[in-house]
């Protein structure tokens, strides 16, 4: 590499550092260091403990979608959530919600269990959920008045106004949804779970049903406004790219039924990353490869490789770092799997 | 190009009418063959006997009945005996009424077993069995509990305008999207307010097309329980007229009853635009 190891700092600093409205304030260095020292001290402001999703089963029995899952998050870290389709991601997130309940275990955030849905805990939906009869500003302005139920016409619209503006979508306040784009649509979902200043925001899939161009504002726009506000962030996605982009941590979860958190992979890449040249870290092919990896194979022969596997004690993959731990199994048993599809050739070295 | 089919419809439209116009004419004239019969004998029989005429009324004479009744709508010449204007009143103020009742009964209940399946599942049965019955099989029971003819007809109109407001309200309500719910559930709004700013607006449209169906069958239900309690309004008319073999008037009863059911269709249809959203 011509560039040396660590092209640092990237020229895109897509930061626009202020103090920030929901409560958190100092820029996103400041964040950083705090998330890096919450951590240590092993302050939890989410955990999961041991919950389980079960549903009858055909023959009267019990289909488990996923049994004593753990994680924990610390407050401002932005995680997302890795896995095929059906593994219960999207259960994780209505159950953190407080939209779904468990069969078992609790979830405590903020030092509390959980009980129902909460204005602290905001919800991204994938279909963004607007209510079509309502303009931009009346779906904002909706959850504004729900969470301050006594403040009045104009200060809902003074406070609704200032989240569309920063989604970006001034002079759009009166259109309904049915005469916004996609992305607009979804601009208006974020703003709307934004408006409630939550402590948390929970987001399925949110640019899943966009078009490339979309999601990569898009994305840009969630960092941003994540990094400003210092918020929590608990993302399901499908696309590993975006994962790299957004995530402090990326978990890895295998298929269902029976699903289980498998790894803990934590991002390598620095802070201030930038979309557009994120591809050309030293570091970024080999965390890409390693969740590509796991969700090509080992998601489906987790469960049969690894039994001792210990779902309080998920294994953290730190790429990159002095105790790279890039499989936690042997290298031996997936000799077959790393075999080349393109004969002759070797794998594309991943590190410089 | 949309103007152009509009205009080139209405064209059509009124091509047809002409046509059907000429055709009643046609039929309806005098086919001149004349039977010889004493003048008083004549006279005692009518034009029907005497110049071949169709007993059927012509256009003509059903325009000029029209025009007449037209001109004085609101008289009130005696119980059998008045303007069209109050006859037609009668009957709006039934359906009106009974309509009114129903609206005030099917939508809560409807929202009740849209929103809990417990509710919806007891009261299925009743539903099924109540529904199919024909609205003025009711009419012996109305007339012996309630006493008063003008009353029953009101209940008759009230039963059987209740069942699609009640279904179409429950399955709205049943079937608002459960994002949006989600959506209400996370801001933590509370049940009442997750009814009326929530379900509501989102079950409107089905609410209101159930309100269009319903307002269609009472119209059509007033027309027979009238002519079965009697007294006033227009299906009481018709009667009436089919008793004074007044073809002229029952025609014009006929085509009045047609126009102001479309008219009650028409502002249904407007309200139902109103709350229609686009998705």
């Amino acid at each position: 590499m011509e560039k040396g190891p660590h092209p640092n700092p990237l020229p895109a600093i897509r930061l626009r550092p202020k103090a920030g409205f929901g409560g958190q304030k100092g820029g996103a260095r400041g964040l950083t260091a705090s998330v890096e020292a919450a951590r240590m001290s092993s302050e939890k402001f989410i955990s999961i403990e041991g919950i389980a999703k079960r549903y009858p089963g055909a023959d009267g029995g019990k289909i488990a979608v996923f049994e004593n899952l753990w994680l924990s998050m610390v407050r401002g870290e932005f995680v997302c959530v890795i896995g095929h389709s059906g593994c219960g991601k999207t259960t994780v997130l209505n159950i953190l919600a407080g939209l779904d309940e468990p069969s078992d275990g609790t979830v405590i955030v903020d030092g509390q269990a959980i009980e129902g849905t909460s204005l602290d805990r905001a919800v991204i939906f994938q279909s963004h959920a607007l209510l079509p009869w309502r303009t931009v500003l009346g779906n904002v302005a909706y959850a504004v008045t729900s969470k301050w139920r006594n403040w009045d016409r104009a200060r809902v619209k003074a406070h609704a106004q200032s989240f569309i503006d920063l989604v970006g979508l001034t002079g759009a306040e009166h259109k309904r949804p049915s005469e916004l784009s996609g992305g607009m649509k979804q601009r208006v979902g974020i703003a709307r779970a934004l408006s409630i200043t939550p402590k948390i925001m929970l987001m399925d899939e949110p640019f899943s049903a966009l078009d490339a161009l979309t999601r990569g504002t898009l994305q840009d726009e969630v960092r941003r406004i994540c990094l400003e506000t210092g918020q929590t962030a608990f993302m399901i996605t499908h696309d590993v790219d975006e994962a790299i982009y957004l995530a402090d941590r990326i978990f890895l979860m295998t298929n269902g039924p029976g699903a289980v958190l498998a790894e803990i992979v934590e991002n390598p890449l620095p802070k201030d990353r930038g979309r557009f040249d994120l591809h050309r870290h030293p570091l970024y092919y080999a965390v890409r490869n390693h969740v590509v990896d796991f969700l090509v194979s080992r998601s489906k022969s987790f469960a049969a490789e690894v039994p001792a596997h210990d779902p309080r004690n998920v294994p953290v993959v730190r790429i990159g770092r002095p105790e790279l731990v890039i499989a936690s199994v042997s290298e031996a048993m997936h000799e077959e799997s790393k075999q080349t599809s393109w004969p002759g050739q070797t794998r594309p070295s991943t590190s410089s | 190009m949309t103007t152009s089919l509009r205009f080139r419809a209405a064209i059509v439209s009124v091509a047809l009418f002409l046509a059907f116009i000429g055709i009643w004419h046609l039929a309806t004239r005098g086919t001149a063959s004349v039977a010889t019969m004493s003048p008083e004998y004549a006279k005692l029989m009518g034009a029907t006997a005497t110049e071949g005429k169709s007993a059927m009324p012509g256009p003509s004479e059903v325009g000029a009945k029209l025009w007449e009744h037209l001109k004085r709508p609101f008289y009130d010449n005696g119980p059998n005996d008045k303007g069209l204007g109050i006859q037609l009143g009668y009957s709006i103020a039934r359906v009106g009424l009974g309509y009114l009742l129903a609206v005030m009964v099917a939508i809560p209940l409807g929202f009740l077993i849209g929103m809990s399946p417990l509710i919806s599942k007891a009261l299925d049965p009743f539903i099924q069995v109540l529904k199919p019955i024909s609205p003025l099989a009711w009419m012996p029971l109305a007339l012996y509990t309630i006493k008063d003819s003008g009353i029953s007809a009101i209940f008759v109109i009230f039963i059987c305008s209740v069942w699609p407001m009640l279904l179409n309200t429950a399955f709205g309500v049943a079937s608002v999207r459960k994002e949006w719910i989600n959506v209400a559930r996370t801001l933590e709004v509370g049940t009442l307010r997750r009814a009326f700013t929530v379900i509501l607006p989102a079950a409107a449209p089905t609410i209101l097309t159930g309100m269009r169906i319903s307002i269609g069958i009472a119209w059509l239900v007033i027309v027979a329980a009238e002519m079965l309690v009697g007294g006033t309004g227009i299906g009481y008319f018709v009667w009436n007229e089919w008793n004074n073999l007044s073809i002229t008037n029952v025609i014009i009863a006929i085509l009045l009853i047609g126009i102001v059911g479309m008219l009650l269709d028409q502002v249904l249809a407007r309200f139902t635009r109103m709350v229609t959203f686009p998705e």
